[in-house]
Parts: C-alpha cells; structure tokens; sequence
C-alpha cells in the first residue's frame, strides 16, 4: 500500500510545504513516541492505546524520559527565545531516533512546519533540525506509511463523528488518513458533522485569554456533533478533545469524546 | 516637498530602489484561450446568460426579433451603425440616438446597444464606450437589449484580454463586462434584481452576413 | 490595551446577530467553496500562486509602476492626486467640490473612503455625500459602520431595515425585501442625475492603462462614474497592478472567493474623462492615490504581504472568531483576520494590542485567500515584536521554559500542577468561566510506561 499524503498548500513563503511522508519498503522495527506534553500530563491513555497499536504492529516502542514539550506554547504566544531553548531540548531529546511518532497534529506540525523558522539564524541547530524533522510523524501519518497495512485489528461499535483538528488538516493535508483508518475498524460507523473542519476554539492560550469566543465557538461544534447523532466526538488533538469535552460536559451531553488511537486500540 | 515626491520616496526607501532603476519584468498571467466552435461557444452562452438568448438566422429578422423584446415598451437605442443598419431606428417606440440622451435614457423603459463583444463561458456582454455607444443606454432603462452579431461571441474573457490588450484607449474611455441583471443581496442576503441598472437584460445573436452599413 | 469584552459579551448573547452572522458568513462560505472547486475552476491553485506572484512583483516595484500609472491617466486626459494622509485626500474632494459647486455627491462603495472618514469631513464642510451601494446607504442612514468588507450590512434583518427607512426617509414601514430595494433605487436614482461629483473606489489599478477597475453587482458604481460631470475615484497605492492582461487572473479569483460569482453583474474598467465624441460619460477625471500609512508597511518586509489584498472578504467568511464577533467588535473600518493583520500597521502596533492575539490560528483564513497571504504567519510575527516591546508576561514562559529543560522538574511541577487543577484560579477559572474542565488523572503517561515496562 503506498503511503497517504494529501498536500495542502500553506502560504507560508508562498510555497506549498508538504510534510513528506516516507515510503517504506520495509517495516521500521523500532519507532521513538512523543507523546506530547498534554498527552502525558492529562490524556495518558491516549498514549498508552497508542502504544498498544504500534506494539501489535510487531513495532519496538521507546519512550525516551528526558522528552517534555514541543514548545508551540512559547511559540504561539510570541516567545521565541524561550520557544528557541525548549526546541533545542527536544532536538537533543530525539538525536538519533529513526522514527518519531506523535499522537497530535498541533504539536507534529509545530516540529516539522515551525522549528525551521525558530532556527533560521542558527545553521548550525538547523542542520539538526533539518535532519530531524523527516522522521517525525503524526501517528495517523504514520500507520499509513507502513506497507501492507489494512487491518488493525480493531472493533468500536459506535456512531460516530470525526473533528478535522486545523493544524492537522491545514498544515499536515490530513483530511482522508485518519478517516481511511477509521474504516478499518469494524462495527464503526463514521457519520460527518457539517462543521468538521471549524476550528474548535482551542487555540492554546487563545483559550482562556479570549474564554468569551473560545467557548462560542465549541458550542457551535457541540451543535454540530450532536445533529450527527453520533456517541462519540473522534479527533487526532487532544488538545481540541479537551475543549470539546469541556463544552459538550458543560451543556449536559452525553457524548464522549476520544482519540483516535483509542479508537485504533480498541478491541470492541 | 509635494505629495507625490513625499510619497515616491517613501516607497523607494521601503524597498530600496534608485529612482529610474529598472523593475524586473512581472510575472505572467495565466490565459486560458481554447477556440471553440461557433456552435459549442453559443451552446454555452445559451446556458450561462442570465437573460433570454434571440438567434436570428440574419440581420433582416433584427428588427421584429427587437419588436417581440419590447413588448409595447418605449425604447433608446444608441446610435451604433450596426443598430442602424439593421433597422433598429424604424422599430415602433425605439428613439434612435435622440438628442437629449439622458433624459431619454431615463425614461425609456428598454436600452437597446450594440456590443464589442459576448464572452461565452460566463455569459457576459462587452461594451465599449465610444461616441455611438453612449453609456447611459445600458444602465439607465430597467431593459437592457444587445444586439450582436455572432462572429462576436469569443470563448472567455482570457481570449478577450489576450485580443484586447488595451480595453480603454484613446478610443474609449470605458469599457464594461455585463454579466446578467443587476442585483443585490445586501439585505438578508436575499435576491433583488434590478437595483440601479437594468433588471431584465436580453441579447440577440445575428448569425449570417454582415448588412450593408 | 485590552479586547472589548462587553461589546463581544453582548454579541455573543444576541441569538439572532449570531444567526445571522453565521448564516450569511455561511452561504458565502459554501458558495465560494463551489466555484473554485476542481469541477468548476481546475486552475484554482495555479490561479491563487500567479496572482501571489503578480501581487509580490508589482509591490516589489511599486515606484514604477505608480510612475507608470500616473503617465497613462494623464495621457487619457485624467488627472492623478497624490495624498499623503487622509487629511489631504479629502481636503482635495472638498475643494473640488466647493470649486464645481458640487453640493450633492454621490459614492460607491469605497473602504478606502471609510479609512479616511471622507464622509464625515464632507459634512464638516456642508457637502451631501450619498451612499449609493444598498448595503451602505442602509448604513449610512442608521449611522454605523460596515459591518463587513463586502456585504456590510450583512448584520441587518429586514425588519431593520424598515425602521430605518420609516425613520429616516419618513416612508410608510414596508419589510418586503424588495420594495426596499426599490426605494433605494427611486431615492438614489434622483441623486446619481443631479450630483455634481461621483466618487468611486478601485478594486484594481492598471498601470498599464490609467485604468480604474471596479467590481460591483448593483450597478450604482456604474452610475457614480458615468452620471455626474466629475469622476472621483480614490484608491491605496496598492491596488496597482501591470497590465489589463493581469485581469485574467484577478477577476476569475475576485468574484468567487466573495461571493461565488465567476463574474460579477458589472465589472467597469474606465479612465479619464470622456473621450471626443462621447456622448456621456464625466467630463473630468481625477485619481487619487492614498499612502496613509501604507508606506510604512511596505517598508516592513515582514508584514509587506499583507499589501497583497484585494478585499474579497474570503477571511472574514471563513473566520471562526469573526462568525462569533461580528465586524462591529474590531477596532478599526477592516474587520476579520485581514483587519487584525493591518491594524497594528495602520493604527499603531501600541494600539489595540490584544487583536493579534484574538486569534486560535486555526489557518482557514490562509486557506480561502485568492492572494495567499499567510495571516496566521503574519499574526505570530506580530505577537512575537509585541512581546519583545512589552516584557511584563515574559517571567511566566522563562519560568515554564526552565521547566521544560528539565525533565525532572517538569514532571514534578506537572504533577503539584494536576493536583492543583480543582481550584478555580486565573486560567482554570477562565476555562470554567465557558466550560468544564476533566479532573486530573490519577496518573500521569510517563508514570504509566514505568508500570507496563516493569
């Protein structure tokens, strides 16, 4: 099977910036995870089913300690410099692994969109981050550059509706992998909200300095998500699952909100 | 230091340019120019105009084809040659070329012109201002009526700017791509036709020899 | 300074602004999104690159072709008005018209002309200048501003509108939608045939040509530059662009990304004044050329971009925030993400400082504008001067970002952070102001790895 990249041109220096998503002949047999650090403080069995799915591919999951933050926080608030040293400290982190997958799109594309731009003045560390940043992928990116895969073994026997994340969609062109995966598993059925590409109001810090219009615009997506009728509110960001749950909780719905690898991990 | 000299150095030290420096030359355009066959190219402006499309088989059915158009309605035609030989002036109600031009456009109930071309991919009608194409003909009047022979009916507008690199010159002072009614949607997003310029907008497309000028 | 809360709080609590924000902002939205589908515009993105690149090159090389602009109006016997500010704008227009005795004068839609509140300085002086685009004549009557690039009463019902109408025009109250087109059509009709000066915008100046270039669908801008004796069309130096070739590229991305139209009703391309012969048609022609502040972002290489634009209102359409807020909220006549991006420029990087951050940089802005500006980019790039200006919240990142150097410490100060997460204090209490916040988990993942592993 070929691997899935849909590039979606980003104006950024007027070019398109495709993030390329290796063909591998052979199956790595050794992948690095980076779990994120909302991931790893507040939705840890996002990661944890994330492992699951890769350890039943056959792959060697290494979870190096030293890993905290992508630094898109910093980033996104205007601090380069502080960006700048957390950066380097997941360069040096991830020296030497192969491959790095990531369970969100906000903070894969904050590495391999962004850190080129933080280390413009220093060709040295972007060197480095240019050696980086290939090998790093978003997980539903990733299952899909693997050969030969079509069934992950996976059961979830529910209605549900996908959330487009905007940095995955827009930054990543991921709008079909993540659906392709979905229709592995079985008993799923997906059903698309009118609103799936709107941006959920997260934002990062936009969140709580702008709470008025951060919380307004996840109640548009509430409204979105429940006209589906489905269960279930699926996205790759747990970041936006955090927000949507948040609204969805706040209004008294009973729909739940997952990750997508936890959806992948589940076995029915 | 006047304006101009204040604002031209301002905008060669923000890029920092000489004065008389050369520019590199500018990027091109994308043209789509396909030539289509009379037939395809009238098929498809039938389908695109947002008005009711007349084709007459030669200019000698011009003037009742103008006739049905009015509908009893008075009428100013400008004073283009081609109006004129096709006979639009004997048409009953029609004011060809009058002498008080505005007001007689302002109280017309139809507009009839002539047109520098129709564009068939979008269904739009060209007119060139010149001193027998007024403007007010196509605007004033709630009708607008062109009358257009069909060696005039180019594929798209690409294959226009290609032909016309120069729409206004000394020649014309205006040139104006009609296409469809005039209309709103400022209030409620709701449809209204027929805001300021002609609601109703109708073509006849002279197919045959050229009549005798 | 800081967002205007209560303002935004009222929009938000208004059901029926929301709906109508959201549905119109919608059906633009989707129409846009039908006519440069593959189906419809297959070139699309070729398109979009081309006119990146025209736009880029004519700015990079503005000095010429302004030159090269004023020539070609003044060879079709026009006559160019360069205006350093505002002021000097429409000191210009009044003088003209105190000198032609043009105490009525008629205007198409112009934003350019709202920048410069060129209507208010009319009144100063006692000079009538009529809104003649319906959506702005609404406005004009009821006293506010657009309320969006290019549909700017797209906030109004007609129940609105009748109010307005009854109030100001003193007719009897009528909330058919289309008898109130047609009134504005009477009123207005009488003023395009008795003004002695029209004044229009530009959407697109050909260098080439001397040519102005105006887009429109009621054809009240057709009436404005053919009317009246005197043609007034006032226009940034940035809406220059080579030549009318150029138009190919421009007008196929202009109409469709506003409003989904391949063309619209009129596109109008004039200059000068009548030739010999013509029988209507102004008699006199002035172009004037407005800086105002857009040197200075020419000046600045990293937001020059943002120079590119030309007004569809795209970004607007496809604006999360602005389908909340509604065009009334931002500080300044240009409202959504391309508002929030030359803002600072404008009105002072000092001013307004929380705009750039009024944004969740989701990037669907980006992706709808024909021009490829990168708004979101161009946000990050504000932010990022803002903070070296203002070091106040600075402590906080330097203090996250030691953290973050430090395994260890991160995870300690992780962990006392989850515990700390019931409390409802500073950004806790602001995410729990609009919604729930999940209780911390137990464990954190790297202490879960630690468990499976042994």
């Amino acid at each position: 099977m070929t691997a899935s990249h849909a590039f979606i041109v980003i104006p950024s220096r007027g070019e398109t910036l495709a993030h390329p998503v290796i063909q591998s002949r052979v199956m790595p047999r050794r992948v690095a995870i980076f779990v994120t650090c909302i991931v790893d403080q507040l939705f840890p069995n996002a990661g944890m089913a994330m492992v699951d799915v890769l350890e039943r591919l056959g792959l060697e999951v290494e979870f190096r300690e030293a890993q905290t933050c992508c630094a898109q926080p910093a980033f996104n608030s205007g601090y380069q410099r502080e960006a700048r040293a957390v950066a380097r400290h997941f360069v040096d982190t991830f020296d030497g692994a192969e491959t790095i997958v990531v369970p969100s799109g906000s903070c894969t594309s904050m590495i391999t969109h962004h850190y080129a731009d933080l280390f413009a003045h220093d060709p040295v560390a972007l060197a480095r981050v240019d050696a980086l940043t290939p090998r790093v992928f978003e997980f539903s990116q990733f299952l899909l550059s693997l050969p030969n895969l079509d069934s992950l073994g996976a059961r979830f026997p529910h209605k549900i509706t996908y959330h487009d994340s905007c940095h995955a969609l827009r930054e990543l062109g991921l709008k079909d992998a993540p659906r392709r995966l979905l229709g592995m598993v079985k008993d799923l059925e997906l059903v698309e909200m009118e609103a799936a590409e709107e941006c959920c109001g997260f934002g990062g810090t936009f969140s709580v300095k702008f709470a008025q219009i951060s919380g307004a615009m996840a109640r548009t997506k509430v409204d979105s998500i429940l006209q589906t009728g489905a269960s279930h509110v699926v996205s790759l960001d747990s970041s936006c699952l955090m927000q949507l749950r948040g609204a969805l909780s706040r209004g008294g719905h009973k729909v739940e909100t997952l990750h997508l690898a936890e959806v992948l991990a589940s076995r029915g | 230091m006047e304006s101009r000299d204040v604002i031209m150095e301002r905008v060669r030290a923000a890029l920092g340019r000489k004065l008389g420096q050369k520019p590199l030359p500018p990027p091109e355009p994308l043209l789509r120019v396909s030539h289509q066959s009379p037939a395809a190219k009238l098929a498809r402006f039938e389908l695109r105009f947002l008005g009711t499309v007349t084709v007459v088989a030669d200019w000698t059915f011009v003037a009742a084809a103008v006739e049905k158009l009015l509908d009893g309605k008075t009428a100013v035609a400008s004073g283009h040659p081609y109006l004129r030989a096709c006979g639009i002036a004997e048409v009953t109600g029609v004011s060809a070329n009058p002498e008080d031009l505005r007001n007689a456009c302002a109280t017309a109930g139809v507009g009839i012109t002539s047109a520098y071309c129709l564009l068939a991919e979008t269904g739009t009608i060209v007119l060139r201002a010149s001193p027998e194409e007024p403007r007010l003909v196509s605007l004033l009047p709630p009708v607008h009526i062109a009358v257009v022979p069909q060696d005039r009916l180019l594929t798209n507008l690409d294959e226009m700017l290609s032909m016309t690199p120069r729409p206004v010159d000394a020649d014309s002072s205006a040139m104006v791509l009609i296409t469809g009614p005039s209309r709103t949607g400022d209030i409620e997003q709701f449809l209204v036709r027929g805001v300021h310029g002609p609601g109703e907008v109708h073509v006849v497309i002279v197919q045959g020899k050229t009549p005798p000028l | 300074m800081s967002a205007p809360e209560t303002a935004i709080r009222k929009t938000l609590a208004d059901a029926n602004l929301q709906l109508a924000i959201y549905n119109n902002t919608g059906r633009f939205k989707e129409n846009r999104r039908r006519a440069v589908a593959p189906d419809q515009l297959p070139e699309y993105e070729d398109l979009r690159t081309r006119a990146a690149a025209i736009k880029r090159h004519t700015l990079s090389f503005l000095d010429v072709y302004l030159l090269q602009l004023e020539s070609a109006v003044e060879d079709s016997g026009g006559k160019v008005i360069w205006a350093s500010t505002g002021e000097e704008a429409a000191d210009f227009i009044v003088k003209l018209a105190k000198e032609r005795e043009a105490n009525l004068i008629v205007k198409s839609k112009s934003m350019t002309s709202e920048e410069i509140h060129l209507n208010d300085r009319l009144a100063h002086h006692e000079l009538e200048a009529v809104e003649t685009d319906l959506g702005e004549y609404i406005l004009q009557l009821a006293g506010q501003r657009p309320f969006h690039i290019v549909a700017p009463a797209i906030h109004m019902t007609r129940n609105d509108v009748a109010d307005i109408f009854t109030e100001k025009l003193g007719i009897e109250h009528d909330t058919v939608i289309e008898n109130q087109a047609m009134t504005a059509r009477r009123v207005l009709r009488e003023k395009f045939l008795s003004a002695g000066i029209g004044i229009t915008g530009a959407n697109f100046l050909l260098a080439d040509s001397g040519a102005v270039v105006i887009v429109e669908n009621e054809g009240n801008a057709r009436l404005t530059h053919s009317a009246p004796k005197v043609h007034v069309a006032i226009a940034g130096i940035e809406k220059v662009i080579p030549r009318a070739r150029d138009l190919a590229v421009f007008l196929d991305l202009l109409g469709r990304s506003a409003s989904g139209q391949a063309l619209t009703s009129y596109t109008s391309i004039v200059t000068g004044p009548r030739r010999q012969g013509e029988l209507d048609g102004p008699e006199e022609f002035y172009l004037v050329l407005l800086d105002a502040g857009r040197t200075k972002l020419l000046a600045d290489p990293e937001q020059r971009e943002s120079l590119q634009c030309i007004r569809c209102g795209a970004c607007l359409n496809a604006c999360p925030v602005y389908r909340k807020i509604g065009g009334h909220n931002y500080p300044w006549v240009y409202s959504g993400p391309i508002g929030k991006v030359i803002t600072p420029s404008f009105q002072g990087k000092e001013k307004d400082t929380w705009l750039p951050f009024a944004s969740s940089l989701c990037g669907a802005c980006a992706e709808v504008c024909p021009v490829k500006i990168d708004i979101p980019g161009l946000l990050l790039k504000l932010r990022k001067e803002l903070v070296t200006a203002n070091p106040a919240d600075r402590s906080a990142f330097q203090v996250w970002a030691w953290l973050m150097r430090r395994p260890g410490m991160y995870a300690l100060a992780a962990r006392i952070g989850r515990s700390l997460m019931g409390f409802n204090i500073g950004p806790l209490a602001a995410w729990r102001s609009e919604r729930d916040l999940p209780a911390a988990p137990r464990k954190s993942f790297r202490e879960l790895w630690k468990e499976r592993k042994k």
